[in-house]
């Protein structure tokens, strides 16, 4: 091909790229920031489909405020703060107004922190963060900001319920804290010390760890420590692989104790439990599971599981991302408009009646979600199993919505 | 009490062995050619993960031949072709070629088997128990994992003392000129050596691979650990590495299992320390917490006061 040739093609090549940018101009763009890589990538991975799943759905459905189609972009921040900020002038340079994350509050107090920063040197270009997951109380008190918003229940009010469960549960006698040393670990450990500590004065606690976020390979050495504490209980907020090979860790070794988790749901976990034989004896606290009846919500499951599940049939678990798209969606259609300003005086104090027809709320004071919780507890004999181990989660307890609200200390700085 | 020190032994001693056979490798070409292999660690991914592929297919067994002998083959190639043409351009572009290669194999890896970590199971034979001790059960294939490193490290130690080839590898390591005088294929050893060093790092990967998590983390985790046993243990010493190995794994092992902190070493002396005291966390921080940093103190430690090493012949 000649110069001249080329030269003829050029206008023809532009007009596609420009067209190109056209089309995806009138896309609503979400991007994803959440480790891919690394110890946190099989929770990532998995909340990406979510995400995907949701989007595709969205857009079977017409789209967003008048036939527009939303769009998820992803992007990978080693579960790092500091690469998370990277991803995120990224994602706001390629044109992205919304943001979400959720695996790791560390990760999530940065994003919030940059966000502010840069919604108030740009106004009109406001980025709004939804935060699906990252629960360290400090996001929505001290460290609270107009531009987030969190669909998960903070850790303090998760804490709370567990504790008012384990203060009726007699057995319990030593408990051991095990958590991963990041924000959202201390936080947990500080508030699991202080909640047993005036609800059951005789527990003992046994043993208060952190261990190195994500970086262990192998719990053997914690989990033989946990054994010789002679702990009855285990109290943990560990995610991603640190839950996993922890509970994978504790069935080599025949560790027999109960468990009250955060996350012992993510992938990965329930194959571990399994192996520990521990029927019925992991429990979690978490804002819902496959065994909550709502005929709705289950035939999303099941087509979740078939189109994503892969081979090791990992089942839906966000639900609080459902939460959060469902909201989303709502509050540009109610907006009319995509502007993030715009949505978020809407989400701002939205009431919402989710796919399980319960009533949830946003509060506007720190953009709090508030929602039911499940203290569910991992064995056999249930309707649906996880991960092709047949098991899987029963309610033991269900906390309502504005039972589990609590205080904030955040002082919103709300944008004129 | 009694429990936990002889569990954390267990494990501190395979966490050991499997260090212990990376850097026996690491060790050996360190010494002889002077280089600083950064792509060690990656040997040890690509082995497990080929041991990985190749379970898929016939079983993990023949992976455990399999894996180490390709990955063996690629290290000798990496040899051949990369490291000897480099080596006309000095030390540093061998350290910059390995640097390199480190990367590109970790890319490699993921571009083929993705990010997330791959499910490589524990082979059905030994998805036991092997025995119960206080109520603690060690599993069979952590055994399977202790006597193959033990079984390797006699075998190499045979090899390198009690043959010929062992003769002209340690004469080799020390007076490779000489050796080359005596008509020796020195360049030849060199690829053996290397090879050999990478098929064995490639062992402790099919044998990590489904204990641990197989994952395109996993060089990159282990590698500067590697440095630390190499020159703790003293450069070319097959006897330094193994002692430097299983002090670095019992050490970290134990560490985990010690709630100690320097305020409560304090405290009896009438000092109180808190988190607010200058210094703050500093203080409050137990030796379980530090515990991934110990190896490393003790590299400064070592460079510092014997910079040999343990059984070196000569300073690093």
């Amino acid at each position: 091909m000649n110069f001249a040739k080329m030269m003829n093609g050029l206008p023809l090549a532009l007009a596609l790229v420009f067209s190109a940018v056209s089309v995806h101009a009138q896309n609503v763009k979400i991007a994803y920031i959440d480790p891919l890589s690394g110890g946190g990538a099989s929770v990532g991975e998995h909340g990406l489909k979510h995400l995907q799943f949701l989007v595709d759905a969205i857009n079977a459905k017409g789209g967003v405020i008048n036939g527009q189609k939303m769009e998820a972009v992803a992007y990978d921040n080693k579960g790092s703060p500091q690469e998370s900020l990277v991803q995120v002038q990224k994602a706001i340079d390629a044109g992205v107004r919304f943001i979400t994350q959720g695996n790791g509050s560390g990760a999530a107090i940065a994003i919030s922190e940059f966000i502010s920063k840069y919604n108030d040197r740009n106004p009109g270009k406001e980025v709004l963060y939804f935060n699906y997951s990252a629960v360290d109380p400090a996001l929505t008190n001290e460290k609270c900001s107009y531009w987030h918003f969190r669909w998960d229940a903070n850790s303090d009010i998760k804490m709370a319920a567990l504790t008012d469960f384990m203060k009726s549960r007699k057995e319990i006698k030593k408990v051991y804290i095990i958590g991963q040393d990041y924000s959202f670990g201390q936080a947990v450990r500080v508030a699991a010390v202080a909640m047993l500590k005036q609800k059951r004065p005789d527990i003992q606690v046994v043993g208060d760890e952190l261990h190195p976020l994500l970086k262990i390979t192998d719990f053997a050495p914690y989990v033989a420590k946990i054994k010789a504490s002679g702990a009855d209980s285990v109290i943990s907020g560990n995610w991603g692989n640190d839950i996993s090979l922890l509970l994978k860790a504790a069935a080599d070794s025949g560790l027999q104790a109960n468990w009250y988790t955060y996350y012992a749901g993510g992938s990965g976990g329930p194959t571990a439990i399994k192996q520990t034989g521990l029927d019925h004896r992991v429990f979690q606290i978490s804002e819902w599971h496959t065994n909550v009846p709502a005929p709705a919500m289950e035939a999303m499951t099941d087509a979740f599981l078939k189109k994503y599940g892969g081979e090791a049939a990992q089942g839906w678990w966000y639900m609080r991302m459902k939460n959060q798209m469902d909201m989303f969606v709502e509050a540009l259609n109610k907006a009319k408009s995509s502007d993030p300003k715009k949505v978020a005086a809407v989400l701002s104090d939205m009431k919402f009646k989710n796919i399980l027809g319960a009533d949830t709320f946003m509060r506007p004071s720190d953009h709090s979600f508030f929602q039911d919780m499940y203290i569910s507890s991992f064995g056999s004999g249930t309707k649906h199993d996880e991960e092709k181990t047949g098991w899987g989660w029963k309610t033991t307890t269900v906390i309502k919505g504005q039972d589990t609200v609590i205080p904030t200390s955040c002082k919103m700085n709300v944008p004129s | 009490m009694l429990e936990l020190i002889i569990f954390s032994t267990l494990n501190g001693l395979l966490y050991g062995l499997l260090l212990f056979l990376l850097a026996s490798g690491l060790t050996l070409i360190f010494s002889m050619m002077g280089v600083l292999n950064f792509a060690h660690a990656s040997f040890y991914m690509l082995g497990a993960y080929f041991g990985f592929q190749i379970s898929l297919y016939v079983g993990y067994w023949p992976g455990l031949i399999l894996a180490p002998l390709l990955v063996g083959g690629i290290g000798a190639l990496v040899e051949r072709y990369g490291l000897r043409t480099v080596h006309k351009h000095g030390h540093v572009a061998e350290l910059l070629f390995t640097f390199g290669l480190a990367f590109m194999i970790e890319e490699l890896v993921q571009m083929v088997w993705g990010k997330v970590p791959v499910d490589y199971r524990v082979p059905d034979l030994l998805n036991f128990s092997a025995f119960t001790l206080f109520s603690t059960t060690y599993p069979a294939f952590r055994m399977f994992m202790l006597i193959t490193s033990v079984v390797v490290f006699l075998g190499l130690l045979l090899l390198l003392t009690k043959t010929r080839v062992g003769l002209i590898i340690r004469a080799a390591l020390t007076h490779p000129n000489m050796v080359g005088m005596l008509g020796h294929n020195v360049p030849l050893v060199f690829m053996m050596v290397f090879g050999v060093g990478c098929g064995l790092a490639a062992l402790a990967g099919v044998i990590a691979g489904p204990a641990l998590v197989t994952q395109p983390a996993m060089a990159a985790s282990l590698g500067p650990i590697l440095f630390v046993v190499v020159v703790v243990g003293g450069l070319g010493s097959l006897q330094g590495a193994f002692i430097a190995a299983l002090l670095i794994g019992l050490v970290q092992t134990f560490a985990v299992a010690i709630n100690v902190s320097v305020a409560d070493i304090l405290a009896p002396l009438g000092i109180t320390l808190t988190r607010d005291s200058m210094g703050g966390d500093l203080w409050m921080a137990t030796v379980a917490q530090v515990a991934p940093i110990i190896p490393y103190l003790l590299l400064v430690l070592v460079l510092i006061f014997r910079p040999k090493g343990l059984m070196g012949y000569r300073e690093t």
